[in-house]
């Protein structure tokens, strides 16, 4: 079986759960081999390979350096010529996407960004995304060179099983072009102790109603175990930072539960949020546009409905 | 200065985008418009002109079918110096990478410093084309701009990530992309519209470029799509009305049944 490279999307050497979602679609189309670029602990592969890496392969940080994307995507070319893959999968982050668009062009290969599925099919893996705002969705494949797929956080639901682990040191120096973009400073996000909003299983987000005040929507997030979202109403109106901002501009989010207050749900909007799984919505305005996307909906003022409804979940929580 | 602003003609979000038959997407039967997301980069092209003085021209560029030229037009009326329309039969169908390879030899061919782009398209959406020309072009990709200075011979930027935010420099000439956040793009005031008409829009097709009609296009894409499925709309759910707490309650209790809770 031919290898399958997946790209580690990794925090500070963190290894996050959408590189075990990958290796779990991996799995489907080969032997999946982790790309991981940066300072590899043992708890890190570790998690590599109990999610399947049959091969890690490491680059020494150093020989990186404090460049942009263009090393990642070196890195990744290289290996394509060795490995000769069947597939090399990332992230379908702004970063996964700029690898894959950079890989895409070293290799001349094709690539599919933003897939929600992938299944192994007869002449090349076939992708599932979901377009246009969620109104249609697309099968696609790619036909030229080593498919380049960078995939959505929550396309796979992660699972566990014993891979070989192998670690490989890649040697490995990083081109003149690819120095082009330097880093020159990076400040941390500051931990919310939330889940990362397009990781989370619940999103509670607000909109143009909360009226600047965020702390109903915080709440009944926090009762939920929930990220906090906003719309680009909220976050124009300088509400809400834009780093949360959910729709076309902002994150594309596919929870299992996303539950809209304030927003009335116009198509920027429900770029970002129409393919979750279960929506619910609490707006004054009966008439708002995201009534006709809900699984359930509440026509009042969620200034009063949400303390209410975070005091009642907490109660049943115990 | 010299800075080439590639924009793209893309269907109204708003309104009914459909697919072909072949499985590209509709550009003729449907509004057409400037992306909303190119005109953050026509903002900051013109911004930088303005603090520049005027030799420094703005070119706007764009690749696609006939109508696509009034996505250049409203790039000229917020304040662009002229606009350079790539159009031929044989483009049609092409994916991102022939789109990438056809803006390549179109910015090779005029004077640049800077090429500026938005931070993806509204309707394909996968925002890799700034990166495939840094990459084509052999020059610096400083992507995804929410906040864009240019200091002599270098461009820098903050980047917003998902879990850090970057500061990116490299120097000129370079693909710089911005999003939105790089500040509201200007309307075309009345005597921005009146001026556009006379500002010039050279129209070139595949052979001016230099390149093979056979590189680009449907059949020589690299990717292909299998199928497009209209997603059946949502069925109406419940809705309640809040009165006096019901709606707390009531919602909560769909949460239980869901097992949310």
């Amino acid at each position: 079986m031919s290898e399958v490279l997946v790209l580690v999307d990794h925090v500070g050497g963190t290894v996050r759960k959408t590189t075990n979602e990958m290796l779990t679609i991996a799995r489907r189309l080969g032997e999946p081999s982790a790309v991981f670029i940066g300072q590899l602990s043992d708890e890190a592969a570790g998690v590599l390979k109990e999610y399947g890496a049959e091969k890690i392969y490491t680059v020494d940080p150093n020989s990186v350096g404090p460049y942009l994307v263009s090393p990642k995507a070196e890195v990744l070319a290289q290996l394509v010529q060795s490995a000769s893959p069947a597939a090399v999968l990332m992230s379908s982050s702004a970063e996964g996407k700029e690898v894959a668009a950079r890989l895409a062009v070293k290799t001349d290969s094709g690539l599919i960004t933003d897939a929600v599925d992938v299944t192994a099919g007869d002449e090349g893996p076939v992708t599932t995304q979901s377009v246009f705002a969620g109104g249609f969705t697309v099968q696609a494949k790619v036909t030229k060179g080593t498919p380049i797929i960078a995939i959505k956080p929550n396309a796979a639901t992660p699972e566990a099983t014993d891979g070989a682990g192998t670690v490989e040191e890649v040697s490995f120096s990083v081109s003149d072009a690819g120095k082009g973009a330097k880093l020159v400073g990076v400040e941390p996000k500051k931990a919310s102790g939330r889940p990362e909003l397009t990781e989370a299983a619940i999103v509670v987000s607000g909109g143009r109603g909360t009226g600047g005040n965020f702390e109903p929507v915080e709440e009944l997030a926090d009762s939920l175990g929930a990220a906090v979202g906003a719309s680009r109403a909220a976050v124009d109106s300088g509400w809400y930072p834009h780093t949360f901002q959910i729709g076309q501009t902002g994150k594309v989010v596919s929870p299992q539960l996303y539950i809209a207050n304030g927003i009335s749900g116009a198509i920027q909007h429900r770029a970002g949020m129409q393919t979750s799984k279960t929506i619910v919505a609490v707006n004054k305005d009966e008439e708002a546009p995201i009534f006709e996307l809900v699984d359930f909906g509440v026509v009042g003022d969620l200034h009063t409905v949400l303390p209410a409804a975070t005091e009642e979940v907490n109660k049943r929580k115990g | 200065m010299n800075i080439v602003v590639c924009v793209k003609h893309v269907p109204d979000a708003t309104g009914d985008r459909k697919f072909e038959d072949d499985g590209t997407v509709d550009r003729v039967g449907v509004d057409g418009l400037l992306s909303e997301l190119d005109e953050y980069a026509v903002e900051q092209a013109l911004q930088i002109k303005e603090k520049l003085g005027d030799d420094t021209e703005v070119t706007v560029l764009t690749v696609g079918p006939e109508q696509a030229v009034d996505a250049i037009r409203k790039a000229l009326q917020m304040g662009a110096d002229k606009g350079v329309h790539v159009t031929d039969e044989a483009i049609a169908g092409s994916d991102a990478l022939a789109t990438s390879l056809v803006l390549a030899e179109a910015v090779k061919k005029l004077d640049h410093d800077l090429v500026l782009c938005g931070m993806s398209s509204t309707d394909g959406v996968m925002g890799v084309v700034p990166a495939m020309l840094s990459e084509r072009l052999g020059i610096p990709g400083i992507t995804f701009g929410s906040e864009v200075e240019l200091d002599g011979d270098k461009v820098k930027i903050r980047r917003d990530g998902d879990t850090a935010t970057v500061m990116v420099e490299g120097a000129l000439p370079a693909v710089l992309s911005v999003t939105d956040q790089t500040g509201e793009a200007r309307y075309p005031s009345f005597k921005g519209i009146m001026a556009a008409k006379k500002k010039p829009v050279e129209t070139w097709s595949l052979s001016d470029l230099g390149v093979d009609a056979e590189s680009v296009g449907l059949s020589a894409a690299w990717s292909t799509v299998e199928s497009t499925d209209e997603r059946p709309p949502r069925s109406a759910g419940e809705i309640v009305t809040d009165e006096g707490g019901t709606g707390a309650k009531a919602l909560v209790d769909f949460l239980a049944s869901k097992k949310f809770i």
